[in-house]
């Protein structure tokens, strides 16, 4: 086919021209997106796009460059230049890709391509909306407004081609559906509640007038937040925010941050790094997951890799690059393909437990449930966590009023060692996901 | 007094190397005319084509090494086509006319009415640039950007022995926009950027910290003669050091210092999001339907400028062709106007005004913020740290987010010292200070006669496009503010 005519000229004309080694990457994409907001159509975007990117080496020396014309003359200047770039650069041996008898030579087919999605027409997309807004103000009266619904979806192929021999083809699909609602508060501020359904199939998002329902109940449950006073209590974190409390491990866990000492995990594979609940595993092969891969993007195979067990810290997530600044063995975790490769996760998570989300609230007599966060607040030097919240009270086992503009704190490593219950509602709608759980204590800066 | 400086109109803008503006794909008033022609043959109230080029370069230190070199060029052909609030939007990613006729019938569609409409006769409007460069970074040879980060990890090991890694990164633009409307107007901008950043980590045996400093904007190579690479290795080592020493945070309400300078990232949280027009059009900003009214103390005044001599945010012409002007967003603490794109100044009835911009050639314009400051006052900043028994002195952030429909902020903190009995006294471990953006300004009591622009480094995301913007303000006091620390 026409990608991987393109991707193996390319790597001959790399060849031709003294490239040590080579990795290119040739892609094609399609996406729509409507926008409606109050019912009437505010954007409808189509388009087409293509690109070549390619990693060349060349006495060691590297240099990662991208171009969007993929015409022959075009792409063997594009090419010429990528190679002086790269003598601007300095020998770093460490380099090298992979050794070819590490490559994956028999990529499992993964079902994450749906031919459906790029049937969806505009019209089509545009109907969804409107269904799922409409479903949001029709819920509950006090939904004044709408930030809008939309829709979008997006579908590309790509082929990996590298000088030591890989040839990878993959294809998939995403489509996604979310609404905005605002509610008006006495005191004049307004409350905005979302909710979105994502999915790799058509089939596989939920309903547009549940997701209009849920956005609705999402802002209006915020009406009357206030703040909470100061201090240390338990902390329940709902799924959605809970994600994101894995996700910053994860950014502790990936090779660069432990090679460059921007990880406060650099020294810890081994030991403890949380309490016996935190389980974490990247699994490439999750079915219809939205990080699923068939292999690296240096072409090495993906296994499922537990990153911790019960509390301790098992395994790294590495490229070749990171693999040999550490010694150790890479663990086909390089994202990309045809840039420069950093270990990423795949669909990355925390093992769900067996009770049910609301038993998180039993015993509590005062803490906070967080169901949103905001800012940036992680050093992955040091661990140092501080966020704003928004989420609800707890008083008594029971939620009893909303609570926002506060911020949650506390070391990521005295929090991961505080979990003390992991619910069972993991769902893998996103690539980092987690169930919802309890940590013993935070600090609240409140009133 | 150190105030920002708008420059005066300067030289013309002149063509630069875009595939658009000049050999033999040069776009012509007649070409620009047939597809205009070809967007609105269903219709629609107006139509524009924003033509980009964008080349850059890019190399990135490791602990003394260069890890790797990058560069790219990316070209193409954005389509819009707007009937009352829906808009059509579709892009090419060549300047085959086949193509970019392709990308205008798709974007037509979104129109109706069926009765084509024809464009005015263009324009090209003569330009002065805001932003003059002579030598481009992206144009310097790769020996001299390496030279140049080589400095920088030289002055951050050289500044202590507890200095134990350091990593240095510089990204130059050069970009040139062609933007047509049907209303006729053609503008031409050539948009050079640069941007260095050196991040250090440093370790006394007991405790890891780290420190970054960067900076740049629209300069040429003349930026490092402002600030010199080793101003930014000494920097980012200065505060890796002084965070080795830093204790616990306090959490809960208290009287919050802002230092002149990056703590604008504050205003462009806090304020700047909720008075982009398309959030007030929809009515789900906190300041919709206000103007007029108060809604700061009286002793703050804002404004958005995008003509500051090399500033990261400053542009000469926006992305919808207009020529932006300063907008005072907030004066005395009434709220005057909105930064209106095209689209909502025509809801507004009111004139365009330029502040439509936008990621890439493959992304719709909305109103953006270009460099928003808050101008300063009259208080010695000595005076202002004087007046607190007990807060925080807040000096550097890393960055910031807003929930546009209430107000409410959370920004972090990198580098912050306790004010107790008027005196700055230990530096605090990273923490977020959170509040509501128009609460807090009422809380201003006093404001700084030393304002100062931050080093470019700010990057603003909206709606998944991201824009370089600028920000700038002087001393501040806010006199009540939650302040996100560990100790209670």
């Amino acid at each position: 086919m026409e990608m991987e005519a393109v991707a193996s000229h390319a790597l001959d004309v790399l060849k031709r021209l003294g490239a040590q080694h080579a990795e290119v990457s040739v892609g094609v994409g399609r996406e729509l997106e409507v926008v409606v907001r109050q019912g009437e159509v505010e954007l409808v975007k189509e388009a087409a796009s293509s690109g070549l990117s390619v990693r060349v080496i060349v006495d060691d020396r590297v240099a990662v460059s991208s171009t969007t014309d993929l015409g022959r003359a075009s792409v063997e200047a594009f090419l010429a230049r990528a190679i002086d770039m790269a003598r601007i650069s300095e020998p770093d041996p460490l380099a090298a890709p992979p050794d070819p008898s590490e490559l994956e030579h028999d990529p499992p087919l993964l079902e994450l391509f749906d031919p459906r999605t790029e049937l969806i027409g505009a019209d089509e997309g545009i109907a969804m909306a409107r269904r799922a807004e409409a479903a949001a103000f029709a819920r509950d009266a006090r939904i004044t407004s709408s930030e809008g619904a939309s829709f979008g979806r997006s579908s590309a192929h790509s082929v990996l081609a590298t000088s030591g021999g890989f040839l990878g083809q993959k294809s998939g699909t995403y489509q996604s559906l979310s609404v905005q609602a605002i509610a008006d508060d006495a005191d004049g501020k307004k409350r905005n509640g979302g909710y979105w359904t994502g999915a790799r199939f058509r089939d596989d998002l939920e309903d547009a007038e549940f997701v209009g329902r849920e956005a609705a109940d999402r802002a209006v449950r915020f009406l009357g937040s206030a703040k909470m006073d100061t201090g240390v209590v338990p902390v329940v974190f709902d799924k959605e925010a809970a994600r994101a409390i894995v996700g910053l491990v994860a950014s502790c866990i990936v090779g660069d941050a432990i090679y460059r000492q921007r990880s406060y995990l650099a020294e810890r594979l081994g030991t403890r790094i949380g309490s016996s609940w935190l389980t974490l595993i990247d699994d490439p092969g999750v079915p219809r997951g939205p990080g699923s891969r068939a292999f690296d993007g240096e072409g090495r195979p993906v296994p499922r890799r537990d990153v911790t067990e019960s509390g301790t810290l098992q395994s790294l997530l590495l490229d070749t690059y990171s693999a040999r600044k550490l010694n150790l063995a890479p663990t086909g975790s390089a994202s990309g393909g045809g840039g420069i490769p950093h270990a990423s996760t795949s669909n990355f998570y925390l093992a769900a437990g067996d009770r049910g989300p609301e038993t998180l609230l039993d015993g509590i007599s005062r803490g906070l449930y967080v169901v949103r966060m905001m800012g940036f607040g992680f050093d992955p030097v040091t661990g140092d966590f501080s966020r704003g919240a928004e989420g609800f009270l707890i008083e008594d086992g029971k939620l009893t009023r909303p609570v926002g503009e506060i911020t949650i704190s506390r070391n990521l490593d005295e929090l991961l060692g505080g979990i003390e219950a992991v619910a069972n509602d993991l769902e893998f709608k996103t690539s980092v996901a987690s169930p919802s759980f309890r940590v013993d204590a935070m600090t609240i800066g409140g009133t | 007094m150190a105030s920002p400086q708008s420059v005066l109109p300067g030289a013309l803008i002149e063509p630069g190397e875009a595939p658009f503006i000049t050999g033999p794909s040069a776009i012509t008033d007649d070409l620009l005319e047939q597809l205009l022609r070809k967007a609105l043959e269903r219709g629609g109230d107006f139509a524009d084509l924003f033509f980009e080029y964008r080349r850059h370069a890019s190399i990135s230190m490791e602990d003394g090494r260069v890890r790797s070199v990058g560069g790219g060029v990316d070209l193409g052909l954005g389509v819009r086509v707007v009937q009352g609030a829906a808009v059509g939007y579709a892009y090419s990613e060549s300047l085959e006319l086949d193509e970019m006729l392709a990308a205008a019938q798709t974007a037509s569609r979104i129109a109706s009415s069926g009765e084509s409409r024809a464009p005015v006769a263009v324009k090209r409007l003569a330009l002065t640039t805001r932003y003059p460069v002579a030598a481009e970074v992206v144009d310097a040879e790769g020996a001299a950007r390496v030279a140049i980060l080589r400095r920088a990890d030289a002055a951050a090991r050289a500044a202590d022995s507890r200095v134990r890694r350091v990593d240095a990164s510089l990204v130059a633009v050069h970009k040139e926009i062609l933007v047509c409307s049907s209303t006729g107007n053609v503008g031409y901008d050539v948009q050079p950027m640069v941007r260095m950043g050196v991040s250090v980590v440093a370790s006394d045996g007991q405790r890891v910290e780290s420190g970054q400093s960067g900076g740049g904007g629209r300069f040429g190579l003349d930026y490092f003669e402002r600030v010199t690479p080793e101003d930014h290795g000494r920097e980012a080592a200065r505060i890796a050091l002084v965070t080795l020493d830093s204790r616990p945070t306090p959490a809960g309400t208290m009287p919050v210092v802002l230092a002149p300078g990056d703590a604008g990232i504050l205003l462009h949280e806090a304020v700047g999001h909720g008075l982009e027009a398309d959030f007030n059009r929809k009515r789900t900003s906190n300041y919709t339907d206000r103007i007029g009214q108060s809604v700061a103390s009286p002793l703050v005044t804002v404004v958005d400028d995008p003509g500051i001599v090399g500033s990261r945010g400053s542009i000469n012409v926006d992305d919808e062709g207009e020529v932006p002007m300063e907008h005072r967003l907030i004066e005395g603490g009434i709220l005057r106007a909105y930064m209106q794109d095209r689209i909502s100044a025509r809801f507004f009835g009111l004139p365009t005004a330029g502040s439509g911009r936008r990621e890439s050639f493959r992304d719709v314009p909305m109103p953006r913020m270009t460099n928003t400051l808050m101008m300063p006052g009259e208080d010695d900043p000595e005076d202002i740290i004087r007046s607190v028994k007990r807060g925080i002195y807040a000096k550097k952030f890393s960055g910031g987010q807003v929930n546009i429909s209430n107000g409410d902020f959370v920004f972090s903190l990198t580098e912050a010292y306790l004010i107790e009995d008027g005196k700055l006294t230990g530096p605090l471990k990273s923490a977020n200070l959170t509040g509501n953006g128009p609460e807090a300004l009422t809380t201003v009591s006093m404001l700084g006669h030393d304002f100062a622009l931050s080093d470019g480094m700010w990057t603003c995301g909206k709606d998944g496009q991201s824009a370089p913007v600028g920000v700038g303000m002087p001393t501040v006091i806010l006199d009540r503010l939650t302040v996100g620390g560990t100790a209670v």
